[in-house]
């Protein structure tokens, strides 16, 4: 390559620098802010008199003794009982994850193989039912989830999340199983395998990067719903999203406006530590569709 | 693969999608053409020492009855599209008759709360959009600069908006932009306005929603751009550079023509995300003046007592369509790259 092709001139590094500290504020600056206000009370972090208080702990400093307090962490997890909340979220997130790959790489598996013209209806289908707004099934849902009699259980909203996040899983790992090389399933039917066995002994060892993309997204999926959990779990069930929205509509009294703070950064934490581990695979999958490389 | 061995494969999958996708919208649409069942009222003689009175009450066991016969109520058949809350052909009709001036009419219908909501949904569509487009493209080709040790961490950076449910990435904005936030108060001295907040007025809620939607929609159209920059051809772009083209104009005249596909692919799928927006307005607490086409539904289903069955079903088939339109060019689009495969 020639290496003149990529010099830059001073101004445009200098300007390019510039942008992006500017962009990188724009994105990160409001998590960091709340993660810090979130060890404050709430007469610091909305504080109307003087923004600095928010950095120097003025109000917390009298009410507590101290510049930083986790006070709203402690009562929201247990006075809140936020702990419940995230203890549902992992049961649903877990679940889910593992539901979907399951479904997921069985179904994906067998549209990448098959021949026949019906494949590409299947997936023409499951595009279109990736395109529909989770509320306008919700409203599907309700009525004969109330007449069954099981609104509010934490199962439901597993199975409807894993069917949510079938077309996009499914859209996922079939691009995925289009570059596994078909000789190597092939052969193994050639010496005699099923395609069951095929599968389970020849490309599951090979499918684990597609895999974690496709969980990923599944995780993000289910962690970070509001419109199925908020109205098909009963308020015991909630998962952490509607458990902040629910901490939020109970503003009288301002402790609980710091709950839903520091919930927000309990929430999110987990969240964005995950993902800087598995960017790469969640850049991967969110360009999968996009970019032919 | 033969149809049998196909068909045990996708069985589960398939089953899923159909029972939890098809079958609630078909659930949906039957439920539109309902309508709760009326009160039953009953007249009741009251008799005291100064006469007697016929007053006219709710007959609440008879009532509870025919719930329980019929909980999905009535046949309205497409009567609850019509109504006030959905398309309101009665109230466009009277207000075409009766307004004096095209604008007093405009004003009437979009005051009439599905045409509000609408409005707001397709503002909010098409204001987001081009800003991320361009915003997106800008930020991957200045990360693209960069060297390798500090991409990692910038790429994480940008993509946190996205990565946070609409619903908390909202309420950490709305957090700073209160009255009483960083920004928000910031904003009341640098104005010297102590009054002004950007909750006050429906418009400033708007553009106040609309940067929100910008901010979270832009690191998708960066990873997406900044994945397709990778794959422009460089032979082109060395043979502008030795005829003499300037950076500006291999960026313009090459890396920009190579991206439209990419570009087109962006605007489709943030034009259908923003359609279902909804999660922000209840972050920002923008119920007020902001209501969305999802908000309406979820607004019909949230209250667990009184749940508006018949109403959300039509407000969600009429959400159907008009994903439908936006749908379309992506179909045509998969179906062309499908048929070049094969």
């Amino acid at each position: 390559m020639d290496t003149k092709l990529n010099k830059y001139s001073k101004q445009l590094i200098i300007f390019n620098g510039i942008f992006i500290l500017f962009w990188l504020t724009i994105s990160i600056f409001p998590f960091l802010w709340t993660l810090w206000g979130s060890f404050k009370v709430k007469a610091d972090f909305f504080s109307r008199a003087e923004w600095t208080y928010a950095l120097t702990g003025f109000n917390t400093l009298i009410e507590t003794g101290a510049t930083t307090t986790v006070k709203a962490y402690v009562e929201s997890w247990f006075e809140g009982e936020f702990w419940r909340a995230s203890l549902n979220t992992m049961i649903v997130t877990v679940s889910v994850v593992s539901i979907s790959l399951f479904l997921g790489t069985l179904g994906a598996y067998a549209l990448s193989r098959s021949t026949y013209k019906y494949t590409f209806y299947i997936l023409i289908a499951a595009l279109i039912f990736r395109a529909m707004p989770h509320i306008t099934l919700v409203s599907g849902y309700l009525f004969p989830f109330f007449q069954l009699n099981i609104w509010g259980i934490l199962p439901t909203t597993i199975i409807v999340l894993v069917a949510i996040n079938q077309p996009f899983t499914l859209w996922l790992l079939y691009s995925f199983f289009k570059t596994v090389p078909k000789e190597l399933d092939e052969s193994a039917l050639i010496d005699g395998c099923s395609y069951f066995q095929a599968f389970r002994y020849i490309i599951m060892p090979v499918m684990w990067p597609g895999v974690v993309t496709a969980g990923l997204f599944s995780m993000m999926l289910a962690y970070n719903d509001f419109t199925v959990t908020a109205l098909l779990l009963n308020q015991q069930n909630y998962t952490m999203v509607p458990k902040i929205n629910a901490f939020l509509g109970t503003i009288e009294h301002g402790g609980n406006y710091m709950w839903a703070v520091s919930s927000v950064v309990s929430a999110t934490a987990p969240l964005f530590m995950i993902i800087w581990f598995f960017q790469r695979q969640l850049i991967s999958g969110l360009t999968a569709g996009a970019v032919k490389g | 693969m033969p149809h049998k061995t196909f068909f045990w494969f996708i069985l589960p999958t398939g089953l899923a999608m159909i029972l939890f996708i098809g079958l609630p919208i078909v659930s949906s649409f039957f439920q539109s053409l309902h309508i709760e069942t009326e009160q039953i009222l009953m007249e009741v003689e009251n008799c005291d020492p100064f006469g007697c009175k016929t007053n006219v009450r709710v007959d609440v066991e008879a009532t509870e009855k025919l719930r329980q016969e019929n909980p999905l109520g009535r046949f309205n058949g497409f009567g609850t599209y019509t109504d006030r809350n959905h398309l309101a052909f009665d109230e466009i009709g009277e207000a075409w008759n009766t307004s004096s001036s095209m604008s007093e009419f405009k004003d009437i219908v979009l005051n009439l709360p599905f045409y509000k909501a609408l409005l707001f949904t397709l503002t909010f569509c098409f204001a987001v959009t081009p800003p991320v487009i361009i915003l997106g493209f800008i930020v991957a080709l200045s990360v693209n600069t960069l060297s390798k040790i500090i991409k990692g961490f910038i790429v994480f950076g940008t993509i946190l908006p996205m990565i946070v449910t609409p619903l908390i990435g909202s309420l950490v904005l709305f957090w700073m932009i209160d009255s009483q936030g960083i920004i928000g108060a910031s904003i009341q001295i640098l104005f010297d306005d102590p009054n002004l907040s950007l909750k006050a007025s429906s418009n400033l809620t708007w553009i106040t929603l609309i940067i929100y939607g910008i901010w979270h929609n832009t690191p998708f159209a960066f990873v997406v751009f900044y994945a397709a920059l990778q794959t422009v051809p460089q032979d082109p772009i060395e043979a502008a550079y030795i005829d003499g083209a300037s950076r500006y104009q291999r960026v313009r005249y090459i890396v920009i023509p190579h991206l439209y596909p990419v570009a087109t692919f962006i605007m489709l799928i943030c034009l259908m995300d923003n359609f279902r927006v909804f999660e922000p307005i209840i972050g920002f607490s923008a119920e007020g003046v902001a209501q969305s086409l999802s908000w309406m539904i979820y607004q019909d289903l949230r209250n667990e007592n009184k749940m508006l069955f018949g109403s959300a079903g039509a407000t969600s088939m009429l959400t159907i369509i008009g994903i439908a339109f936006l749908l379309t060019p992506v179909l045509i689009r998969t179906w062309k790259e499908f048929r070049t495969e094969r």
